[in-house]
């Protein structure tokens, strides 16, 4: 057995691990609030490593997620308050609606590369916002308010307790975490590594370098949609300016970068790491209103990229990856 | 107002497009451009139209030394540099907008009486506003100078050659982070003069940059990167497309049209209109 298949089976083991851990901890943790911040890490992870899975393996860099998060979000919540339909279905809709958008963007887009690539991610998405803003079908400015009914696991609303976001953003989380997992060790894990690397050299053995792009983006499109409708059920009201800015898509790309960006616990870390901390430092200086907390948050960010540009994650690697220092 | 884009985005065009550098922070730049100008003002009465030196020499101390202390680094890591660079200034605009509203509180600011707000001047029978106007003609001046300057004069060879080959150029005996450090000045320079003209006739706030970055990096990468005169036209295209779209569509969405003509030049040059790399 060589050593990236003990390396794998390992990080498998330890994924179940820490999932169990995690779901025990509800049982020592009461406190409502410290739970809210369970349940957004637990997102913000499993949306990183969506990020991550275009940004990092396939090395494509996209600041417009939050296009994919808000249509998943506008999805579930739309056909929810106006047509009955049932949570569920409007996940699953609006997962499906954003890979297909990811793939119809992709098209035009994949040519890009470098900044403008970049940039043209970032304007789709303000587009996106812009049009959201007027669209007075959907609330407009205003947004979406989803009415509560009642505790029930068909329309996913729980007035009481926050447990089973918890649990369900647990799932999510690992469910994202697998796929990544799953992906790495499969062809489109190679062909994604290989244009991230060098896409003249990909192509040239043979790596459809397009499909590959366009693959990445379309299951990075749908869970982040996942993630925008779980968002919209958790804190059951929706706005533009909530879902959808320019902010949103950096804080989805940013736990995988601070964590380590195209590894598999690099959007875990991160997100453990910077969530938490973001929560923290916003209600318990941030009320001053003169901006202590952004100083704080903008300090850490800045000194983490410096200091670490491969990510916290390679802080537990026994070797540091880059410098190759021998044992 | 397309002028005005111009000069907000040649500061930018020096920095992003002529150092390939990432800058996020190029927003928050413009913010503590606009303050410096306003507290001139607020303490000693001096009009913007005179502190706009004064500022731009402020400006170019404060690139240089942010430089000096984070983009330096960050463009020293190896692997996937554009992350760290688009974070690591990330960063820094946040920082600075946490500073401006501890420092200079959130508060909406203006300055009420200057030399030239609320002025009109009547050319061939068309009205235009004075502040706007000296803004297009420094934009004019700034372009202007900024060409000159990177295709006449020894340091803009030097900038352009360190972008290429930092490793080749230290061989003749350039120092990297000498011309880097004062093209940061230069490009935050730009920025000042932006921001100068700019704190006439808009608020002053803390997070008035980013409402002016999105469209500054548009501007650039519409015109193409590593193209000074790319930068200018694209931001002539810029403001004309904005108030084409401000008389078809609501006002709320005359950015759509921006972003929608840059989406298009793109799918049709990939580098821009008159990008080089």
């Amino acid at each position: 057995m060589d050593s990236f298949t003990q390396r794998r089976r390992r990080d498998l083991i330890l994924a179940a691990i820490l999932a169990v851990i995690a779901a025990c901890v509800p049982v020592f943790v009461k406190d409502v609030y410290v739970q809210n911040i369970m349940v957004l890490t637990l997102m913000y992870a499993a949306l990183s490593q969506a990020w991550n899975i275009l940004g990092g393996y396939c090395g494509q860099i996209s600041l417009g997620h939050a296009l994919y998060f808000g249509l998943g979000a506008y999805t579930t919540a739309l056909l929810f308050t106006k047509f009955g339909v049932l949570p569920w279905f409007g996940m699953l809709g609006g997962g499906v609606l954003s890979a297909l958008i990811a793939l119809a963007l992709g098209y035009p887009t994949f040519r890009l590369r470098g900044h403008y690539f970049v940039i043209a991610t970032i304007v789709i998405a303000e587009i996106g916002l812009l049009l959201f803003h007027n669209w007075d079908y959907a609330g407009a400015a205003l947004g979406i308010d989803i009415p509560v009914r009642g505790d029930s696991w068909a329309k996913f609303q729980f007035a009481r307790s926050k447990l089973p976001f918890y649990y369900f953003a647990l799932v999510f989380c690992c469910v994202a975490w697998f796929i990544t997992w799953w992906l790495e060790d499969s062809r489109w894990g190679y062909w994604w590594r290989a244009v991230k690397d060098n896409p003249d050299a990909a192509e040239s053995l043979g790596v459809v370098v397009f499909n590959s792009k366009m693959g990445a983006a379309a299951v990075s499109a749908f869970l982040t949609a996942v993630g925008g409708s779980f968002y919209a059920l958790f804190v059951s009201y929706i706005d533009p300016e909530s879902t959808m800015t320019f902010q949103f898509s950096l804080l989805m790309a940013l736990p995988a970068v601070l964590g380590g960006i195209g590894t598999l616990w690099g959007p875990v870390l991160g997100a453990v790491i910077l969530i938490p901390m973001t929560e923290l430092t916003r209600s318990f200086i941030g009320g001053s209103g003169r901006g202590v907390d952004l100083i704080l948050y903008g300090a850490v960010i800045v000194l983490i990229s410096l200091a670490r540009p491969d990510g916290l994650i390679g802080l537990f690697s026994r070797r540091p990856a880059s410098k190759g220092v021998p044992q | 107002m397309g002028l005005l884009y111009g000069l907000l985005a040649v500061g930018l065009a020096l920095i992003f497009g002529l150092m390939d550098v990432t800058n996020f922070a190029h927003g928050e730049f413009l913010m503590l451009a606009m303050y410096l100008t306003f507290f001139l003002f607020a303490f000693w009465a001096l009009d913007p139209l005179l502190s706009i030196p004064i500022v731009a020499a402020g400006m170019f101390i404060f690139g240089a030394v942010i430089y000096l202390l984070v983009i330096r680094f960050a463009m020293r890591a190896e692997a996937n540099r554009g992350m760290v660079q688009i974070f690591a200034t990330f960063g820094l605009a946040i920082l600075m907008r946490g500073l401006a509203q501890f420092f200079f509180t959130p508060d909406y600011r203006s300055i009420p009486a200057s030399m030239l707000g609320g002025k009109t001047i009547s050319v061939f029978g068309v009205f235009l506003p004075v502040p706007q106007l000296v803004g297009a003609l420094i934009s004019i001046a700034a372009f202007g100078g900024l060409y000159f300057f990177m295709k006449k004069t020894d340091f803009g060879r030097a900038l352009e050659a360190t972008r290429e080959d930092a490793g080749a150029v230290a061989l003749v005996g350039i120092d990297k982070n000498k011309v880097f450090a004062l093209g940061w000045g230069l490009g935050s320079a730009l920025i000042g003069l932006a921001g100068g003209v700019m704190a006439i006739f808009f608020y002053v706030y803390p997070d008035v940059g980013a409402s002016f970055a999105l469209i500054a990096y548009v501007t650039v990468a519409l015109g193409g990167f590593g193209s000074v005169f790319g930068a200018f036209a694209g931001g002539i295209i810029v403001g004309l497309v904005e108030a084409t779209t401000a008389m078809i569509l609501p006002p709320s969405l005359k950015s759509v049209g921006i972003y929608a003509v840059y989406l298009l030049v793109v799918f049709i040059r990939p580098r821009g209109l008159f990008g080089s790399i």
